[in-house]
């Protein structure tokens, strides 16, 4: 990813740690400004087109749990590259640094620009500090998904669960993010321990 | 959806981000690349799966737009294309182009490239990855449903436009399955 002038851009060559030599006829993709992102697409192309994607990384996985860390990764290319986007263009490039804003955040304003709408609820768990729970009732990637009986806990919103945990990672909140089956889906978003640790700290010191 | 769409209202009419369907494009050539390692390879499959896509669209297209007719030549067949599949699919327009004198191959021209947005190819790649394959697959595919054999191919695309030529080949008959008699 590069940033130059404020201008962001994605490339495949630093995904394959390539070197990037000089771009080609068309000016370089980073000379171009950051489009305002009120395009749309149709949901069904989105749908189909991750539908083949499943049925991909299903021919290639043996077990439920490769192809549910497949559809995780596919979420963090996107998310880590979505992540630098939204702030730029929603918060003038100001970051959260705080654990429940940052939550918030990613309910609300992520959310809003990936599926137009917010997701449902957010909770933290009763039993564990460092565990919160983002719930959707209805994600959109499983509109279309029928899970075959032999695959009973496999839920594509991990796809989802990878944008999230690459937006939490990227903002230094680092955490493993896995989507369950509970109340529709639940995304459960499991802090390492030193990130709530930090946090409590901030809270004693602004006390 | 503050905007007014012609489609009847519905779970249909939904919209999704552009950015979220470019990544995730991005994400599958990018996976495509790192299994398969060779570009050519990467766009046969791209073809495949677009094909696969192709068959269902077919109908949805179809299901949803009631005031498509029986095409019967190209010249309706691209305009379908352009003005209502194009559109309603991908949310760009496109024009059709560079009629072939027996009218049966023309270009079709994207305004805008939904699948590129963000993308740089690097320039090792480039030769040999065509990124938006996918889109001539669907093309075919969907034709496929309509009794057209139809070949199809990217002439140039970048981030601002794709030009894919579509060349009619034959029509298929139906034709009954073996061992159905």
């Amino acid at each position: 990813m590069f940033i130059a002038n404020g201008k962001i851009s994605f490339t495949f060559a630093d995904l394959l740690k390539m070197q990037r030599v000089g771009s080609g006829k068309h000016g370089s993709i980073l000379d171009k400004s950051l489009s305002r992102g009120k395009t749309e697409v149709n949901f069904s192309s989105f749908a189909l087109l991750f539908a083949e994607m499943i049925r991909y990384a299903n021919n290639r996985s043996n077990t439920v749990s490769d192809l549910q860390d497949k559809l995780l990764g596919y979420g963090k290319f996107v998310g880590s590259r979505l992540l630098d986007v939204i702030v730029l263009r929603e918060k003038g490039y100001r970051r959260e640094v705080k654990l429940l804003n940052m939550l918030m955040f990613v309910k609300g304003t992520i959310w809003k620009n990936l599926f137009n709408k917010e997701a449902d609820k957010l909770e933290r768990s009763n039993d564990d500090p460092c565990q919160y729970l983002l719930i959707e009732k209805e994600p959109i990637v499983n509109t279309y998904i029928s899970v075959p009986k032999d695959k009973g806990n496999l839920n594509c919103a991990s796809f989802i669960a990878g944008i999230i945990e690459a937006v939490l990672e990227a903002s230094n909140f680092s955490c493993k993010v896995s989507a369950h089956w509970h109340d529709g889906t639940t995304y459960i978003i499991q802090f390492d321990r030193h990130v709530i640790a930090r946090e409590n700290a901030l809270l004693e010191l602004t006390r | 959806m503050s905007k007014q769409t012609k489609f009847p209202m519905g779970i249909d009419s939904k919209k999704i981000s552009g950015e979220l369907f470019a990544l995730t494009y991005g994400a599958l050539v990018a996976e495509l690349l790192r299994d398969l390692e060779n570009p050519l390879a990467v766009n046969r499959q791209l073809d495949k799966m677009g094909y696969n896509i192709g068959l269902r669209l077919a109908d949805d297209l179809l299901a949803k737009n009631s005031q498509i007719q029986r095409c019967t030549d190209m010249h309706q067949v691209a305009d379908v294309l352009a003005k209502i599949a194009v559109r309603s699919y991908l949310g760009v327009t496109a024009q059709v182009s560079n009629w072939n004198s027996r009218n049966d191959e023309f270009s079709l021209v994207l305004d805008a490239n939904p699948l590129a947005e963000f993308v740089e190819v690097p320039p090792e790649l480039a030769q040999d990855l065509r990124y938006s394959q996918i889109l001539c697959g669907a093309i075919r595919g969907a034709l496929e449903m309509m009794h057209m054999e139809v070949q199809t191919f990217i002439v140039q695309e970048h981030s601002q436009s794709v030009e894919i030529r579509v060349k009619f080949i034959r029509i298929l008959q139906e034709s009954v399955p073996p061992g159905d008699d």
